[in-house]
């Protein structure tokens, strides 16, 4: 279950608005600090209150938010012993960093790292090249039921993707007209994945912002339809290019439902998938399951990590017009 | 005269070529949402009609499918766990990011640490939260009974026990969503003027006074939505309950767990799993239009 708030890309950056306003905006928000609810005025009178409340604050977040993920990663490397103990450690007594190589060889977590790796690439980039071919034609070359082509695809925002589980689970295992099951493959992933209607919309928002000036002056010069998406629209569109990217990666390796009943085969699955197969099936060490656990979270936190400006201003920037 | 006629039919062909490029553009994407978006919702619908097991070819059952989804007692079981869920993940998921956000709007100090930590737990992958508390939760040596014996509170069985099974599904769900809640609610309290609150404070209203009289009424759109947004998205609840308490367990199934029993686990029958289906599409989808119209409305 995830908050299916459609994550709101910042259309600032766009071609024509000069950077220094998104500087402007980015120190507006994190600066000297705009009027709140509690004057400054106030706050400075209760200097002691205040860090009183946001000393308390501190303590329960990083207790609430960041200790589970502490107790993941410091369980992983205590001796089996230790992590069964009723009374749990703080700080492991025993210390087995080499349970995060068994997990990855005997887990066979190497395996299912290596195939969830290889749907999210594979997926953003067949996401892209899917998605920024309508948004492009949609908003530059503007063909006849463009409108309502548009709008059928808006209108699968409103399908909840859960609703359409059966139906869509049938459709991969055999392909209408040409009779093909693509159960168990990646395509299973990738094609539905790249029917984002979310991603078309933020592309063609983005698109429509490139003056068309910019577009025929290139055709005068003789570029083809082609070579002014490549030559001028993507260099414009890095930003929103990145984003886009970076919702489609986190969606694919988040995923669960889907790739649950797509990929049966063992050999097959996502990480997500065969830890929750080896949660109920195998003999596997609470200490060694607990490294898998973490080794499936790190690539989302150092995606996070690194990209935490674009995710969270993509989440908070303006409102949530889908 | 046939110049102009000529000049006519040139520009048709341009025309025609241009519309030709833009859909060989758009194909692929055409392709992907006829085939799993637009045809799936057809098929649904239809399927929800017939039998379909894998064994033989689907045939027309007429509203057998709905007949048996009204006698099946499960039915009305998972719908009963799906509100709930779905209640208790409003008073929890929906109340609670407003005031952390109220709250963290005004620290002026650690704000970019707060927001990476309430969004933390919202990029795991979600089984990987719901695995981890599986052991928190665990009633012998789990984490959250060793905390309670160790402060002398009475211990819970958590997730085995039909009394508070709900609750904890409840409580890991919160913790997993609520950092985009609270950062949709941060950025949309500091969009509210700074002079609202100056004004008020001018003419004597205390904190309680400006958080119900300048807060509330400036963030009531987007509370709106943010509350259809949790209601469709919570009563797809799926993850939880799979991973914690089963798909068999009736204390903890939900609409979707029982779509998921009925096609995939019990006997591959895909035809009373499209029914239960199409009757959670008709409840979202209502949710969903409301959403659309609004957001659409505003913008």
């Amino acid at each position: 279950m995830t908050l299916t708030a459609p994550p709101k890309v910042p259309v600032d950056g766009a071609p024509g608005v000069p950077v220094a306003s998104k500087r402007r905006r980015r120190t507006a928000a994190s600066g000297p600090a705009s009027r709140t609810l509690i004057s400054v005025v106030d706050l400075r009178r209760h200097r002691t209150l205040y860090f009183v409340v946001l000393g308390l604050t501190l303590l329960v977040f990083t207790l609430v938010f960041l200790f589970p993920l502490y107790w993941m990663v410091s369980g992983a490397v205590k001796s089996p012993a230790e992590f069964a103990r009723s009374t749990p450690t703080l700080i492991p007594e025993s210390f087995h960093p080499g349970t995060y190589v068994t997990a990855w060889n005997n887990m066979q977590i190497a395996k299912y790292f290596t195939n969830t790796v290889f749907y999210a690439f594979g997926g953003w980039i067949i996401s892209l090249l899917v998605d920024v071919g309508v948004a492009y034609a949609l908003s530059k070359l503007k063909p006849i039921f463009g409108k309502i082509v548009l709008g059928g695809m808006l209108a699968s925002l409103m399908l909840p993707p859960t609703a359409l589980l059966v139906p869509a689970y049938l459709t991969v295992a055999d392909l209408p007209l040409v009779h093909i099951n693509l159960l168990n493959t990646p395509w299973a992933l990738w094609l539905p994945a790249a029917a984002n209607a979310f991603n078309v919309y933020v592309l063609k928002r983005f698109f429509d912002q490139i003056p068309n000036d910019l577009l025929d002056a290139a055709a005068i010069d003789g570029a083809g339809k082609l070579r002014q998406l490549w030559s001028i629209v993507l260099p414009l569109s890095r930003p929103v290019l990145g984003v886009v990217s970076i919702f489609i990666i986190v969606a694919l390796w988040k995923d669960f439902l889907w790739p649950l009943v797509v990929l049966q085969d063992p050999d097959n699955q996502t990480l997500s998938v065969a830890l929750a197969r080896l949660a109920n099936t195998s003999q596997v060490p609470p200490t060694e399951f607990m490294a898998g656990l973490a080794i499936a979270s790190l690539p989302m936190i150092v995606v996070f990590l690194i990209f935490q400006r674009s995710i969270i201003g993509g989440l908070g920037s303006g409102s949530l017009k889908g | 005269m046939t110049r102009a006629r000529e000049a006519r039919a040139g520009l048709l062909r341009r025309k025609l070529s241009d519309n030709l490029l833009a859909y060989a553009f758009m194909a692929a994407g055409l392709a992907c949402f006829a085939l799993f978006s637009w045809y799936p919702l057809v098929k649904g619908v239809i399927l929800s009609f017939q039998q379909d097991n894998f064994v033989v070819p689907p045939y027309w059952v007429g509203l057998d499918n709905y007949r048996a989804l009204f006698a099946d007692p499960l039915f009305y079981t998972a719908w009963k766990n799906t509100l709930f869920f779905t209640a208790l993940a409003l008073v929890f998921g929906y109340v609670l990011p407003f005031f952390i956000a109220v709250l963290l709007n005004e620290f002026r100090h650690f704000s970019g640490y707060f927001r990476v930590l309430v969004y933390l737990p919202v990029m795991l992958p979600p089984i990987v939260s719901v695995l981890l508390w599986r052991y928190f939760y665990d009633p012998g040596n789990g984490l959250f009974n060793s905390i309670l014996r160790g402060v002398g509170l009475p211990e819970s069985q958590w997730t085995q026990s039909s009394d508070t099974a709900m609750i904890s599904l409840v409580l890991i769900s919160t913790w997993a969503n609520l950092g985009g809640a609270t950062l949709i609610y941060l950025a949309a309290l500091q969009n509210i003027p700074g002079e609202l609150y100056e004004a008020a404070e001018l003419d004597g209203a205390s904190i309680w006074q400006r958080l119900r009289h300048v807060t509330f009424p400036q963030m009531r759109f987007i509370m709106l939505v943010l509350l259809l947004l949790q209601i469709i998205a919570t009563m797809q609840v799926f993850i939880e309950p799979y991973a914690l308490t089963g798909t068999s367990n009736p204390d903890t199934v939900t609409v979707l767990v029982l779509v998921y029993r009925y096609a995939f686990t019990v006997n591959n029958d895909f035809g009373l799993a499209a029914a239960m289906s199409v009757l959670l599409f008709v409840v979202l989808g209502a949710f969903s239009a409301i959403y659309l119209r609004l957001t659409r409305s505003a913008d």
